[in-house]
C-alpha cells in the first residue's frame, strides 16, 4: 500500500521555481514574509528528501491518523445515481474527522524541524483548526487559531474541540467575519511573529510553496484510492470527484490521476443560493483572475478588485478564492468545475445519511451531490456501470446543528446557539420546518 | 510623453533633494481616500500638505489589507462601505496635484490588477500622481508594473523589511525609483511607543546597496519619534497616527502634522 511519504516524491506536474502553474500562483505578499516562505520552501525541499522525516510522517499517518483510509462501495446511494457505481474515499474516518490531518501532521513536523515553537492557523468550518490544535498538542507546540466570528457561531462544536485540545481560538470580527478574514488575521500575526511561529496554512492556496507542499501532503488520498480501486475492480474509475473551496482535498485526490487520460476529474464548487443569485462561493465558475492571500487565481471580486462577500451553507467552502493549481487545471481543461447549491448539497447529505449510515460534512455533501448528478449523466457505459470515486473529505458531526435547523428535525429554540446562522435566515424554512428529512 | 518634460520620478526626487538641502528629512503623510468621505479625505490631505508634509501617500481602500493594523483597517472599511471607488482615489490625487501637491498612491496589488496595470499607470500619471507604493507586490512579480510605471514616468516604490536578506535588498533597490520604503519593524501598521532598533540597522544595510533616499514607516506617532527617525533616514512616513487624528477632524490633522514637521527638522518639543 502506498504511504503518505510517496506523496512527496515529486511529480510530472510541478510549478516553476517561483511557484507558478502557468499564469497562476506565485507570491503576491508583503516583502516582510518572503524570508519566511523562502525558509519553508528550503526546509520542505530538504525534508521531502530526508528518510527520517518521511519515516516519521508515515508512522504518524499510520499509527496516529489511521491511514490508509478505506474505500466504501456505496451501493444503496448508487441506486440514486443512474446505475453508476459510487465509491467513497473515507477521509471522514481519519483522526480528527477529515482530510485536514494529512497536511497538518506534515507541516507540524516541518515546524519542529525549523526549530519554531508556535503555530497559527486559519479555519472556516473548524476542521483545519481542530487538526492543527491536535498536531500542536501531540508535538508540544503553542497553537492559536483564527476563525471568523460567523463561523465560530455556526461551528461552535469545533471551537470547543480546539479549546479542549489546548489551542487559543480568536474570533475574527473584521470584514465579512468568515474564512477570508481569518486568513487576513493569520497573515497579520505572522508578519509580527515569524521568528518563532510557523503559519500552518490549511489549503492548497497562498504563496509558494504552500500550494505545492499542501498538495503533496494530501496526494496520499489519491495514491491510496488509485491502488484501492485498481486492486478491488481491476480498472481505474471513470471519474474522480471532490468538493472545492480552497481545494486541498480535491487536489489531493485528483493529482495522482492527472496522467490517466481516461479519468474525468470534476470539482464541485459551493453555489450557495445559485451562482446567478450572487450569493455563492464558486470562484472558478463565477470568478475572474486576481491576486488574494498570496497567489494569482480565480477570485470573486467586483470591478474594482474588492473581494466580494461569499455565501455557502458550508463554512469550509465559504471562501472567495481557490488554489492556483485548480485555476490551471480549469484552464487546461484537465479538470472541470461545476456549481452545487446549498439545497442540492443538503439533499445529498440527507440521502447519504439514509442510504449508507454516513453523516458527511456539508462540504463533502457537495461532492456527493455532484457524483449523483454525474452518475445520472454517465449511466451505464456499454452495460458496465460507470465508476465514480468520491472524496468523502470529512464527517458531519460538526454540522449536526446546521442540518437539524435545515431539516427542522428539532425545535430551533432547543438548539444551543442563540442566533440562527445567516444562511438559514434567508427563507425562513427552518422555523416552519417545511423541509423533510 | 515629451522626453524633455518633468516626470513624476523627477518631482519625487525633488522632495528629497529639497529636504536634504535644508538638512532635514522629508515628512510623508498617509491618509486613505474616501475617509471619512471623498471630499473629506481631500480636505484632510490638503491640510497635511499645508501644515508641512512634503509628500502625501493617498491610500486606495482595499477589502483585505493584510499589512494594516486596526486603525487603518477601520478607516478603509468605512470608506468602502460608503462606496469609494478607484476613480475616487484618482480624483483626490488630481485635485491635490492641481494645487501643486505631490502625491503617491499606496495600494494593495489586486485593485491595480483588476483596473488594468497599464490603464492604472496611465490614469494616475494623467491625474498628476508621481509614484505608487505597493505593500503586497514584490519585484519578483512586478515586471509588468515596472514597465508600465517606467513608460508613464511614475516611481514604483517597493518595500524592504528587517527580514529582507541583503540579496533581496539589492534586487529590490535595483528596480525601485523615487525612494525606498523601509518598514521599521516586523508587523502591521499602527502607532507604537518606541521606534524600533531594527529600523536603524535596516537603513544602514539598505544604504550599502543604494543611493536612493530611504523613507522609514510603521509606528511613528509623534514629533519626538519623527525627529529620531530623521536622524538616520531621508523620509519619515506617518500613517496610523494621522488616521487616528483624522477621527477628530482637520484641526487635529493640522496639529499633528505641524508637530511632525517640526520633528523632521530637529525642532520637536521632546514630548
Amino acid at each position: 500500500m502506498t504511504s503518505a511519504s510517496h506523496g512527496l516524491a515529486g511529480t510530472t506536474h510541478e510549478p516553476d521555481d517561483t511557484g507558478h502553474f502557468g499564469r497562476w500562483g506565485g507570491r503576491f505578499m508583503p516583502e516582510a514574509l518572503i524570508a519566511a516562505v523562502d525558509e519553508v520552501a528550503v526546509e520542505y525541499e530538504k525534508a521531502r528528501r530526508d528518510p527520517a522525516f518521511l519515516a516519521e510522517l508515515d508512522r504518524l499517518q499510520r499509527d496516529y491518523a489511521g491511514r490508509p483510509s478505506p474505500v466504501t462501495d456505496a451501493r444503496r446511494l448508487a441506486e440514486h445515481a443512474g446505475g453508476a457505481r459510487i465509491l467513497l474515499k473515507r477521509e471522514d474516518l481519519n483522526h480528527t474527522g477529515s482530510h485536514k490531518i494529512n497536511n497538518v501532521l506534515g507541516q507540524a513536523l516541518l515546524t519542529k524541524r525549523m526549530g519554531k515553537t508556535r503555530v497559527i492557523a486559519e479555519t472556516g468550518a473548524g476542521q483545519h483548526g481542530v487538526a492543527t490544535a491536535t498536531a500542536a498538542a501531540l508535538m508540544g507546540l503553542e497553537c492559536l487559531v483564527y476563525m471568523g466570528e460567523v463561523d465560530t457561531e455556526r461551528q461552535a462544536l469545533n471551537v470547543a474541540r480546539m479549546r479542549l485540545l489546548g489551542a487559543e481560538v480568536v474570533p475574527v470580527t473584521t470584514g465579512s467575519r468568515t474564512l477570508k478574514d481569518a486568513l487576513n488575521e493569520a497573515y497579520r500575526d505572522w508578519v509580527a511573529s515569524v521568528g518563532h511561529t510557523h503559519y500552518i496554512l490549511g489549503t492548497a492556496a497562498g504563496p509558494h510553496p504552500f500550494p505545492r507542499m499542501v498538495r503533496d501532503f494530501h496526494r496520499v488520498i489519491g495514491l491510496e484510492a488509485r491502488d484501492q480501486v485498481l486492486t478491488a475492480y481491476g480498472r481505474l474509475p471513470d471519474a474522480v470527484v471532490a468538493c472545492v473551496g480552497g481545494g486541498s482535498n480535491a487536489i489531493g485526490i485528483f493529482h495522482p490521476f492527472l496522467d490517466d487520460d481516461g479519468v474525468r476529474l470534476v470539482g464541485y464548487e459551493a453555489a450557495g443560493e445559485g451562482v446567478e443569485s450572487g450569493r455563492h462561493a464558486a470562484s472558478i465558475t463565477g470568478g475572474t483572475p486576481g491576486a488574494l492571500h498570496g497567489a494569482m487565481s480565480y477570485l470573486l471580486q467586483d470591478e474594482d478588485g474588492q473581494t466580494l462577500e461569499t455565501h455557502s451553507i458550508s463554512a469550509g467552502l465559504d471562501y472567495p478564492g481557490v488554489g492556483p493549481e485548480h485555476a490551471y487545471l480549469a484552464d487546461t481543461g484537465r479538470a472541470t468545475y461545476e456549481p452545487v447549491t446549498d439545497a442540492e448539497a443538503m439533499d445529498a447529505f440527507r440521502l447519504l445519511c439514509r442510504t449508507e449510515g454516513i453523516i458527511p460534512a456539508i462540504e463533502s455533501a457537495h461532492a456527493i451531490a455532484g457524483a449523483l448528478r454525474l452518475g445520472r449523466e454517465l449511466g451505464r457505459a456499454g452495460g458496465d456501470p460507470a465508476t465514480i470515486l468520491v472524496n468523502l473529505s470529512g464527517r458531519g458531526d460538526k454540522d449536526v446543528d446546521t442540518a437539524a435547523r435545515w431539516f427542522g428535525v428539532v425545535d430551533p429554540a432547543s438548539l444551543p446557539t442563540e442566533e440562527p446562522p445567516p444562511s438559514e435566515d434567508a427563507d425562513g424554512a427552518v422555523a416552519s420546518g417545511e423541509r423533510e428529512l | 510623453m515629451n522626453a524633455a518634460s518633468v516626470t513624476g520620478i523627477d518631482r519625487l526626487g525633488e522632495v528629497f533633494t529639497t529636504a536634504k538641502a535644508e538638512d532635514r528629512a522629508a515628512l510623508i503623510a498617509y491618509l486613505p481616500a474616501g475617509y471619512p468621505t471623498v471630499k473629506g479625505s481631500l480636505g484632510l490631505l490638503t491640510q497635511a500638505l499645508d501644515a508641512g508634509a512634503d509628500l502625501v501617500e493617498v491610500g486606495l481602500p482595499y477589502s483585505d489589507p493584510v499589512l494594516d493594523g486596526p486603525v487603518i483597517q477601520h478607516a478603509v472599511d468605512q470608506a468602502l462601505r460608503a462606496g469609494v471607488r478607484i476613480r475616487d482615489t484618482l480624483h483626490v490625487v488630481e485635485q491635490l496635484a492641481g494645487r501643486g501637491g505631490r502625491a503617491v498612491v499606496m495600494t494593495y496589488w489586486n485593485p491595480v490588477l483588476r483596473y488594468g496595470v497599464d490603464a492604472f499607470a496611465r490614469d494616475l500619471a494623467a491625474a498628476g500622481g508621481i509614484g505608487v507604493i505597493t505593500p503586497d507586490l514584490v519585484p519578483d512579480e512586478a515586471s509588468t508594473w515596472i514597465a508600465a510605471a517606467d513608460r508613464e514616468g511614475l516611481a514604483p516604490i517597493f518595500l524592504v523589511a528587517p527580514s529582507s536578506s541583503d540579496e533581496r535588498i539589492a534586487s529590490t533597490t535595483a528596480v525601485t525609483r523615487g525612494f525606498l520604503y523601509a518598514a521599521s519593524t516586523m508587523g502591521v501598521t499602527g502607532a507604537r511607543d518606541a521606534v524600533s532598533d531594527t529600523a536603524t540597522s535596516l537603513v544602514a544595510r539598505a544604504r550599502s546597496h543604494t543611493d536612493l533616499p530611504i523613507g522609514v514607516g510603521l509606528g511613528v506617532r509623534n514629533g519626538a519619534q519623527a525627529g529620531e527617525v530623521a536622524g538616520f533616514a531621508d523620509g519619515v512616513i506617518v500613517g496610523s497616527a494621522l488616521v487616528s487624528a483624522a477621527e477628530h477632524g482637520r484641526a487635529a490633522v493640522a496639529r499633528l502634522t505641524t508637530e511632525l514637521a517640526a520633528g523632521v527638522r530637529g525642532q520637536h518639543t521632546g514630548r
